[in-house]
């Protein structure tokens, strides 16, 4: 049986670190935060776990003093606090590490951290900053040059640079919004270790995560949300299965049971030759890429952000220039405009559903039929056929079951789980012959990313050649029939039918191999 | 305290009733500053009603008015689509202008050719001057990120400058500021040409440029509603990056684009000297590609309205050369333009009250 | 005779309009909000300026007003663009519309107001002695001119080396970044476009106070308010950059207007004097040289892979919805 009391506390004197009761909040149409308790026990890793949309970020942009809370108290140190804006959670000991990153990409790292700060006042010592911040990475063992640019940084970089930058800020409990998504393995191990040091040394650590098994593997106790409500209070870890957290994350059984038939792959339908290609930073992204495609596999890609993924799909769908030759169906595309890659059947699920993938602004038609409006029977010469259009747009709304008052509303009330339903539905009727998909299930819930992985599945039945990018290993392993490395621009490692055993081999040629 | 929420999709009745509010708002402030400045709005008011639709003469003079507004608000409203700023319509107006002078007072064609070649000669002239007024900021903004709103301004006084010396100079009529009068084959044919058939046209000055700008509202409806280009630009006015993702050459686009709409402005252009005086001169243009931007503002709500809207500026014009000050026009434009932003605020956005959801200072 | 030094201290003078205006408009625009309506704002601190200074025979009172003036057109756009979130250009240009409609509105029958007493002008003793630059720019300058050479080091100041500065950047960057760290970004755009418009006010007011008091409609300011907005572009939104760029328009300026002047060059009939129809190929020039300067500016920020404020002409909004 699963033990969802509060386990008791160990160190019964010392006054919570940080105490939230009752906080309500709601924003228009949900509410996000329905009367949650929380405590947060000083020298402690705390989880809190839940699925997207659980309201995890929101109670934590309360207690780190982005949002007010409608009603509720937050205690920190056994006071009673109210925070008007981040500077008080600051200055209360509390700061967050956000999902998105709040670092200003021009500015230095001293700068960075120099922004939250009170003093000093009005005239600004640079290298006293930077000294102290040299300091600090030193103490926690986080290797961070002082007076480098954001933009030059990796995303893991730069994850330490937000948790020093609080550190500097004098924070005393550490918030952490699902840390470990850009991460890799290794990198995953580096930060929970440095977590333990810096708990060791008083400091107490919120953890968001999704993650069941991390979960379990680094906190002292365990939260769980779900749709606004806590389903488990500060339990701990011992004897508490991921079938249970995931039990009290999503309120029934969850068993990804996904339709898998066995099929042969085809002919080759993706031929990627020692690409090269820069980023959009001027620097070079692909040095040498090489893999291939064919018809009816999935071919997982596995890497930690940065080393060249993104910059690949661009190139296969015509979207960044580059020298080699990246072939769809025998026909060379590369460095070509995006309309030719289209032609070559080419489909895209892009990393930025919003920012790329869709028009915001325009209709649920406009953007279903943006694969389709070049070809009869939508187009009639240059003329659009506007029934048509509407008819197709229709279909597919029922048929991908996207959830939308009517096909003219703005594309950007969909939730996530419905825009990617949407782009998918796109994508699939243009038939393509080879699809690539970047994220494709990044920020959804549980029954929409089942929901994406079976189209993908049924679409590899069908005879496409699907390459998934993807940063969930176990995502890739449920899905791909091989998993590529890349790492540094490069393709360096192959894993045929990888399993759950891979993993740590996978990981450890995600951070380059043996040394 | 109050703020904004988005709204999913407005009701179709609410962008023409808070349009129609803001002109109205507009108004009522204009008339406030020009008490307040000693002026006597109402009777300013009622003499622009009169001065413009009084009678059936004023009316055609109104529409005469309205007409190279309608051509520039096309323009602009194309350009302003794919969020290009075009701010060049007036200088775009200008090169229009002087390519079709050129064709009857710098091509030194001999006396009498027919209208059916001056016509047509003056139309492309003034087409083709105004597009390569446009291609110039358009190239620039495609292939070397240059902020077009800078450039496209700045050409409005170079091609100003362009004019006054053609008018002070080489064509310049005895001494004036202005340059001879066209001959009779150069001249658009107006109402008033055909008083000896229908006397009601008798002395009416709307001419056939009204024609031009009513089928190229047309046009530029049905391509922008139902052509694959108008999807694909509606595609890029949203977002760029989708766009580019769908496949759309969007460098070539601006630069189409733009040279479309220099295009429409110079056609605006030649209209005027062809259409309505007849020559060229200084102060050829009361600020046509000004307005223009603010009917485009309006465009996005349906073609139609830039001819309502054309139709309401002319009347503006025409009677507003009469008022004292006279920067009560312009006054009155920026009021105007301003109730038109905060009208298409509130339609995309509802005003709740209430805590704001997030921390205030 | 071209006495090149009158030419380059006249330069000066006619520069610091320019500049002022740019170091405002390059205040906004490193908050985040692009305002175009620096012309409209000029035009208003001109004609209150001159009008405030015609009446009161106080320039120091016209001055101030020129300057508040400027602001409250400034403070439109603010509302306009940062609470309700509409589009900067349009507000932009929907400012100087109003702007120099009132100006004008307000102007009516002001160039017959007679000459007014202008600011101040001033011989700084020692420094005007400095060989080659002293006479340029120490000698007989409006005190304005004085007042634009110490802006420049202190905008630079304030911008690169203090915390007020740190906070603008960033929220001109990456306002979410600013507002997690308790900076209030509103407070900061509000404040910054204000002391744009204040700028603008005092760039109006510089022109009929003190270099070419009088008022003539449109033509007091002829568009120099939008060439300190390409002027901002060349800069790179540095106030330094500006002040070159602002001083070399200057002078531009004033040769074009002493060429207009002069009756014989070098010995031969002077084709673009004033009444000459050549004349109107030097009235391009400053406007074409703004075009070839901006796409100066452009190319190098391509190059360099700087360049605007990330986060200039789009509204801010804290994320709503939480998760």
């Amino acid at each position: 049986m699963t033990a969802t009391e509060p386990s008791a506390p160990r160190t019964g004197s010392l006054p919570l670190a940080l105490e939230a009761r009752g906080i309500v909040k709601a924003f228009p149409g949900v509410l996000a935060n329905d009367h949650v308790d929380f405590d947060l026990r000083p020298g402690e890793v705390h989880a809190l776990l839940g699925e997207n949309g659980a309201g995890k970020s929101t109670l934590m942009n309360v207690l780190a003093g982005l949002y007010r809370p409608d009603e509720g108290a937050i205690r920190v140190d056994g006071r009673e606090v109210e925070f008007r804006s981040p500077r008080d959670a600051i200055a209360a000991g509390i700061g967050m590490v956000h999902q998105h990153f709040t670092l200003v990409p021009s500015q230095t790292v001293a700068e960075n951290a120099l922004l939250g700060l009170d003093r000093p006042r009005f005239r600004l010592d640079l290298k006293h900053t930077e000294a102290q911040v040299a300091g600090l990475a030193r103490d926690v063992r986080l290797h961070v040059d002082p007076r480098a640019r954001i933009w030059q940084l990796s995303v893991g970089e730069q994850q330490r640079v937000e948790i020093i930058k609080l550190l500097v800020q004098g924070a005393r409990v550490l918030i952490l919004d699902e840390p470990t998504a850009v991460l890799a393995p290794q990198e995953i191990a580096d930060l929970f270790a440095t977590l333990r040091s810096m708990v060791a040394t008083g400091t107490s650590v919120v953890f968001i995560s999704h993650k069941l098994g991390e979960v379990l593997s680094i906190a002292d106790r365990i939260t769980v949300m779900r749709g606004g409500l806590v389903t488990a209070a500060g339990i701990a870890p011992e004897g508490v299965t991921r079938a249970d957290l995931a039990r009290l994350m999503v309120g029934r059984p969850v068993l990804e049971q996904l339709k898998r038939i066995e099929v042969e792959p085809g002919r080759l339908v993706l031929k990627v030759d020692e690409v090269h290609a820069d980023s959009d930073r001027g620097v070079p992204a692909l040095r040498g890429a090489s893999l291939e495609v064919h018809a009816g596999e999935i071919v997982g890609i596995a890497a930690v952000a940065g080393n060249g993924q993104s910059e690949l799909a661009h190139v296969i769908t015509g979207l960044r220039s580059c020298t080699g030759r990246v072939t769809i169906d025998g026909r060379d595309v590369a460095g070509r405009p995006a309309r030719e890659a289209i032609a070559a059947g080419v489909g895209h699920v892009p990393e930025d559903r919003a920012g790329v993938g869709s028009a915001p602004n325009l209709s649920l038609v406009d953007n279903l039929i943006l694969r389709a409006f070049r070809r009869p029977p939508l187009a009639r010469g240059p003329m659009l056929d506007d029934g048509a259009a509407r008819d197709k747009a229709e279909g597919l709304r029922e048929a991908y079951a996207i959830s939308a008052p009517t096909i003219d509303a703005p594309v950007r009330i969909l939730s996530g789980g419905n825009l990617q339903r949407l782009i998918l539905a796109r994508e699939i009727d243009s038939a393509p012959k080879v699809l690539i998909a970047v994220q494709p299930t990044r920020g959804l819930d549980v029954g929409a990313i089942e929901g994406v992985h079976q189209l993908l599945l049924d679409l590899r039945a069908k005879g496409t050649g699907i390459l998934l990018i993807s940063e969930e290993l176990e995502e890739l392993l449920a899905l791909a029939d091989r998993v590529l490395v890349m790492y540094e621009g490069r393709v360096t490692a192959n894993f045929d039918s990888p399993t759950g055993g891979d993993v740590e081999a996978i990981g450890l040629q995600m951070t380059g191999g043996d040394a | 305290m109050i703020h904004l929420e988005p709204r999913g999709q407005p009701p179709r009745w609410l962008s023409p009733l808070l349009t129609v509010a803001a002109v109205v708002v507009a108004l009522v402030i204009g008339a406030v500053v020009l008490a307040l400045v000693g002026g006597d709005p109402l009777k300013s008011y009622l003499h622009i009603v009169d001065a413009a639709f009084g009678d059936i003469g004023v009316l055609s003079d109104t529409l005469v008015k309205a007409t190279p507004l309608i051509l520039t608000g096309l323009a602009c409203a194309l350009a302003f689509r794919m969020r290009l700023w075009n701010i060049g319509a007036e200088g775009q107006f200008l090169l229009g202008a002087w390519g079709a002078s050129f064709v009857v007072l710098g091509l030194g064609l001999p006396e009498g050719t027919p209208a059916i070649v001056l016509i047509p000669a003056m139309m492309l002239a003034g087409a083709l001057a105004g597009a390569i007024w446009g291609f110039i900021p358009g190239i620039l903004r495609a292939r070397l990120g240059v902020n077009e709103i800078i450039t496209t301004l700045m050409l409005n006084y170079v091609a100003l400058a362009w004019v006054q010396f053609w008018v002070f100079g080489p064509w310049s009529e005895g001494g004036f500021q202005q340059t001879a009068t066209f001959p009779r084959e150069a001249w658009l044919p107006r109402l008033t040409d055909f008083g000896k058939d229908i006397p009601l046209f008798s002395g009416l000055t709307t001419h056939v440029g009204l024609v031009f700008a009513l089928i190229a509202t047309a046009v530029g409806w049905v391509v922008v509603s139902r052509t694959r280009w108008g999807y694909e630009m509606r595609l890029m006015g949203d977002n760029a990056a989708a766009a580019r993702y769908a496949g759309i050459d969007i460098r070539r686009y601006i630069v189409v684009i733009f040279a479309i709409s220099g295009a429409l402005a110079g056609l605006a252009g030649m209209s005027e000297v062809a259409g309505s005086v007849h020559r060229l001169q200084d102060r050829i243009s009361p600020g046509y590609g000004f307005t223009a931007i603010i009917i485009a503002y309006l465009a996005h709500l349906g073609p139609w309205r830039v001819v309502v809207a054309s139709i309401l500026f002319g009347a503006l014009i025409l009677a507003g050369r009469e008022i004292q000050p006279s920067g009560v026009p312009a006054m009155i434009q920026g009021i105007i333009l301003f109730c038109l932003i905060v009208a298409d605020v509130f339609t995309r956005y509802r005003v709740v009250a209430g805590r704001r959801a997030a921390a205030a200072a | 005779m071209i006495d090149l030094t009158l030419i380059l201290a006249a330069g000066v003078a006619s520069g610091t309009i320019l500049l002022f205006a740019a170091v405002g408009e390059i205040f906004a625009e490193r908050a985040g909000v692009l305002n175009l309506g620096v012309e409209g704002m000029m035009l208003m601190g001109a004609v209150a300026g001159f009008s405030v200074a015609a009446s009161s025979g106080n320039p120091w009172i016209g001055l101030l007003l020129a300057m508040l003036a400027g602001a409250a057109l400034s403070l439109i756009h603010a509302v306009v663009t940062i609470h309700l979130r509409a589009e900067q250009v349009i507000s932009g240009l929907a400012l100087t519309f109003l702007g120099s409609g009132v100006a004008r509105v307000l102007g009516d029958g002001l160039s017959s107001a007679g000459s007014i007493e202008t600011l101040p002008r001033l011989t700084i003793p020692l420094l005007s002695q400095v060989p080659l630059l002293g006479p340029i720019l120490f000698r007989d300058q409006s005190i304005l001119t004085y007042v634009g050479f110490v802006l420049v080091p202190v905008a630079w100041y304030w911008i690169d080396r203090t915390r007020p500065g740190l906070n603008l950047r960033a929220v001109g960057e990456r306002p979410a970044a600013a507002d997690a760290q308790g900076v209030d970004v509103v407070r900061v755009r509000y404040a910054y476009v204000l002391v744009g418009g204040l700028l603008a006010g005092l760039a109006g007011a510089t022109i009929t106070l003190a270099i070419s008091p009088g008022w003539f409609g449109d033509q007091t300011v002829a568009g120099r308010g939008w060439i300190a907005v390409g002027l901002v572009i060349f800069a790179q939104w540095s106030p330094i950059r500006a002040a070159v760029g602002a001083y070399l328009f200057g002078a531009i300026f004033r040769f074009i207007l002493d060429l207009q002047g002069v009756k014989s060059l070098l010995g031969f009939d002077n084709p673009f004097q004033a009444g000459r129809s050549a004349t109107f190929f030097l009235e391009m020039l400053p406007y074409a040289f703004v075009v070839l300067v901006v796409i100066v500016g452009s190319r190098e920020a391509l190059r360099r892979r700087v360049g605007a404020p990330a986060a200039l002409g789009i509204p801010y909004v804290r994320g709503e919805r939480g998760a």
